[in-house]
Order: structure tokens, then C-alpha cells, then sequence
């Protein structure tokens, strides 16, 4: 993944910080100029008490040309993309899908996620995938604590799972791993999604 | 009894949660399936769709994900999926792939064959729709007598904008149970997030989302809730921190009550949230169950 460059450019409304809108709107397929600020969105959102700026503060800092506070912000990392937001927006804007491209861009420009222990999962999870084509949960979960150095927290339901046999002790695979090696390095992608 | 999905056969899309964690869904929902005529050949060799984890940081690589399965879909034969999030997945990267000439092109690369435009990628409710139910068969009209419940479909059978014209699946789970006897209650959360992936990274912003959802069921007397997916169903078992629990049920299990068949002690089992006392007091339990 190479960097776009876009968080050079700060707390502008020139072309360039148009640039970066556009940029936005074409990766996501989703307009969200059209945005007037209703907050339907966040009044739906069922993370929007974890958040900062809420989905349209998010929408209204890339408006104001401050790009970097977008990126860097904890509101992309809580997004779960239950799509409620999308459903509710009167502008018809697919705001899971712009939060997905926030977070994509904020990796590709090397900015520190605001949430660190959600991105962890998520490289647990898609490691899981390049590793057997499916997800192991448990060892995902395992893998997750360990990298946090918290074993304890969720000890107790881990084997409650366990003794319920809601966590295999043995993946579930498909028969050839290297295929997900193929769809990871035709991304450009190492085996955590992370760039190379 | 009315069974209206054209199809007989299908290929099947269990998805990770089916196939692990939720074994309970998969198996009620094919002995289910059995019962109502239909033929399920599981998809060979499927893989994960990418869950939520994947699209939020790689779009592309979630992308080829959906893209394998569909690729390994034969010709003719409906596409089934159980979970609800993985149908989204799946109908998502299917919308781009009739949408967009480029990526239609990178797939044929990639899997050696052609978009197969005609692939009908159906969710389990589906095959339920149409007018299914126990009004022609009175032996099952009373099978839920008693029974109060929630009726839960989570987020994912939601359509974000470029689904507009996707199917609506909400009312189902309604129509049909209330057939066989059971009474739907009108609640605030049916289609209420769960918290899906925070649950693991941020418990403590999960749990006061799962405990409002199941705060809401007990509010308007619910003996249980049902719901159409397998991760809010792990969900709302282990996040829930409220002195009253309610047993949590896959729709497929409170089917194969509802269709003679009862419910087996394997899949009870599994529940984190134990359900024998209620379905003991509805007399719901079979003798051999």
C-alpha cells in the first residue's frame, strides 16, 4: 500500500483539501458532501457513547480540511458497520462504507490508530483467514490476549466456552491454504492485511 | 404445509459461526431444511466471506474473499446462506461484480471462470417465505402455544444504500411462529446492533448494548428472544451482565419445535443461557429429546 499523501494537507479549503473529499467519495462509492448535518446518524448509532465527533463530526472534519483529527480519531475504530447509520441518513450516504475507507487510509498513512486493541483483532482476524481460509476462533482470541498481555479478563467465559463447546480446539480449514496466499499477495497485502 | 422456495436443492453457505461456535443453528437448521423437502449440498471447499474484520481494513482482499465462494457456486443451483452477515458479504461483492466491467474482469483472472450472473444467492428465511406456516396443517397450530417472544434480527439483515432493493426479510420470524401458536411481542431493539467484533477488543462498551437489548425483552414479559444470527445469539449469552437473563434462541431450533421434531439435548448443551426451564414449563420437551 502506498501513501496518498493526504494528511499533508491541513486545515485547508483549497483544492487540495477537495482533493482529498473526492478521494473519499470515490473509494467509499458514497457522496458524503451530501451531508447537512442532521446527526440522524449518530443518534442511532448504538457506539456513538464511545465516540468523539460521532459519525457526521467525522464527515465534518474532512469539510473543515482537518484531516489529520479525522484520521487519528477513536470514532473510525468504534465504527462496527452495523450500517444503522446508513439506513437512517435522509441523504441516502452509506457512512459504514465511508468508515471503512477512513480506516483503510488512516493505515496507509502510517497514522497511529486511536484504537489499537480493535485493529489488533482485526489483524487476528484476518491472519486466521490467510493462515486456513476460515476463522479459528479460538485461537484468535488467544493470540488477541496474548498480544494485549491480558489473560485474565475474559478467563472465566473463555472456559465456560469451552466446557459449552462454542470454541473448537481444532480449526476448521479449507483444503488449500495457499489460494489465501494468492488473494493476500494479489492485494499487496502481508498476512495480517497490514502492508507489506 | 406450504413450503414455497421454487428450488429443491442447494448449494449451502454455513459460514465460520455455523460451522463452529453456533454447531446448535447448523444443526436445527438442516434437519429443519430435511423436513421441509429441501436438499442442502454444502458448498465445497467454502471460505470465510471476511467477517466484519476484514472489509473494515482491506476493502479488496474482502472483496476476493466473497468472491472465492461465489466462484466455487455451481451452476444452477441456488446459493444458501445462514448467516446474516455472510449473506451481506456475499450479496455485496455479487452487487459489484454485475456493477463493475473491471472487477469482472479481475475475478475471471483470478478464478478462471466467468461471473456466473444467473447465481441466486437466497438467505435461509427465504425458503420460508411466501406463505409458509402451519395454517394448512392444524396438527401444528398450537405446537408454540404459550411461548412470548422477542423477535430478534440484529443489524446485518439490514441494507445499507446499495441494497435499497434487496429483499426485507423483517415480519418474518413473526408471521411464521405466530402461525404456530406463539405470541410476537412489540419491542425496541429487533434489529438493535449486538456489538458484533467489539466484544472481544471493548467488552465494556458491548455489555451495556447487549444488556439494554435484553432489559427490552424483559420489559414487555418476553420468556425468551429468537434471533436470526448466530453472532448476536453468542452475543447476547456472554455479554450480558443483568440479574434477569432470557435463554436466547436460533430461529431454526424454535422451528423444529414448532415443526414436530423438538429440540435436542446436544443443542441445548451449547446454550450459555440454560433454556430447560422454560421450555420444561411450556412443555416444549419431548420425551427423547
Amino acid at each position: 500500500m502506498e501513501s496518498t499523501g493526504i494528511i499533508r494537507i491541513e486545515a485547508s479549503s483549497g483544492p487540495a483539501h477537495r482533493d482529498v473529499i473526492s478521494k473519499v467519495v470515490e473509494r467509499s462509492g458514497t457522496d458524503i458532501r451530501r451531508c447537512f448535518h442532521c446527526q440522524s446518524c449518530g443518534g442511532g448509532c448504538p457506539v456513538s457513547q464511545a465516540m468523539a465527533y460521532r459519525p457526521n463530526g467525522v464527515i465534518r472534519l474532512l469539510q473543515l480540511g482537518r484531516v489529520r483529527e479525522a484520521l487519528q480519531s477513536s470514532d473510525i475504530w468504534y465504527c462496527i458497520g452495523c450500517n444503522t447509520c446508513s439506513m437512517a441518513c435522509p441523504q441516502a450516504i452509506d457512512i459504514a462504507a465511508f468508515m471503512d475507507v477512513m480506516r483503510q487510509m488512516a493505515l496507509e498513512e502510517g497514522v497511529p490508530p486511536a484504537e489499537p486493541d480493535i485493529l489488533a483483532f482485526h489483524r487476528e482476524v484476518v491472519g486466521s483467514i490467510h493462515k486456513y481460509g476460515r476463522t479459528h476462533k479460538l485461537e484468535i482470541m488467544m493470540r488477541y490476549k496474548l498480544r494485549q498481555l491480558d489473560m485474565f479478563s475474559d478467563l472465566d467465559l473463555g472456559l465456560k466456552m469451552l466446557a459449552k463447546r462454542k470454541l473448537d480446539l481444532l480449526p476448521s480449514k479449507i483444503t488449500d491454504p495457499g489460494i489465501m496466499k494468492r488473494i493476500f499477495e494479489t492485494c499487496k497485502v502481508n498476512n495480517r492485511g497490514g502492508g507489506r | 404445509m406450504a413450503a414455497v422456495a421454487e428450488a429443491l436443492e442447494f448449494s449451502y453457505f454455513p459460514g465460520c459461526s455455523l460451522a463452529t461456535s453456533a454447531k446448535e443453528n447448523n444443526r436445527s437448521l438442516l434437519k429443519v431444511c430435511q423436513k421441509l423437502g429441501f436438499s442442502l449440498v454444502e458448498l465445497e471447499d467454502w471460505n470465510c466471506c471476511g467477517s466484519s474484520s476484514t472489509h473494515s481494513i482491506n476493502s479488496e482482499l474482502a472483496f476476493h474473499f466473497a468472491c472465492r465462494n461465489l466462484s466455487l457456486a455451481p451452476a444452477g443451483r441456488p446459493l444458501l446462506v445462514a448467516c446474516p452477515s455472510c449473506m451481506l458479504r456475499l450479496r455485496q461483492a455479487q452487487l459489484h461484480l454485475q456493477e463493475d466491467g473491471e472487477a469482472q474482469r479481475g475475478y475471471e483472472r483470478m478464478w478462471g471462470r466467468s461471473v456466473d450472473s444467473n447465481l441466486d444467492i437466497i438467505h435461509f428465511f427465504e425458503l420460508l417465505d411466501n406463505g409458509f406456516g402451519a395454517a394448512s396443517n392444524p396438527e401444528f397450530q398450537t405446537a408454540l402455544n404459550g411461548l412470548r417472544f422477542a423477535p430478534y434480527y440484529g443489524c446485518m439483515l439490514t441494507r445499507p444504500p446499495a441494497m435499497r432493493h434487496e429483499k426485507q426479510y423483517h415480519g418474518l420470524m413473526e408471521k411464521i411462529l405466530c402461525s404456530f401458536g406463539a405470541e410476537s411481542l412489540v419491542w425496541g431493539h429487533p434489529s438493535r446492533c449486538c456489538g458484533t467484533f467489539l466484544s472481544v477488543a471493548k467488552p465494556a462498551v458491548v455489555t451495556p448494548m447487549v444488556n439494554q437489548i435484553i432489559q427490552g425483552a424483559v420489559d414487555v414479559k418476553a420468556d425468551c428472544i429468537i434471533t436470526a444470527c448466530a453472532m448476536c445469539h453468542l452475543n447476547l449469552e456472554i455479554r450480558c451482565s443483568l440479574k434477569t437473563q432470557l435463554p436466547i434462541f436460533h430461529f431454526s431450533e424454535i422451528l423444529s419445535i414448532a415443526l414436530g421434531m423438538g429440540i435436542k439435548k446436544s443443542w441445548l448443551k451449547r446454550h450459555l443461557v440454560d433454556p430447560l426451564p422454560l421450555l420444561k414449563a411450556k412443555g416444549f420437551l419431548s420425551h427423547n429429546y
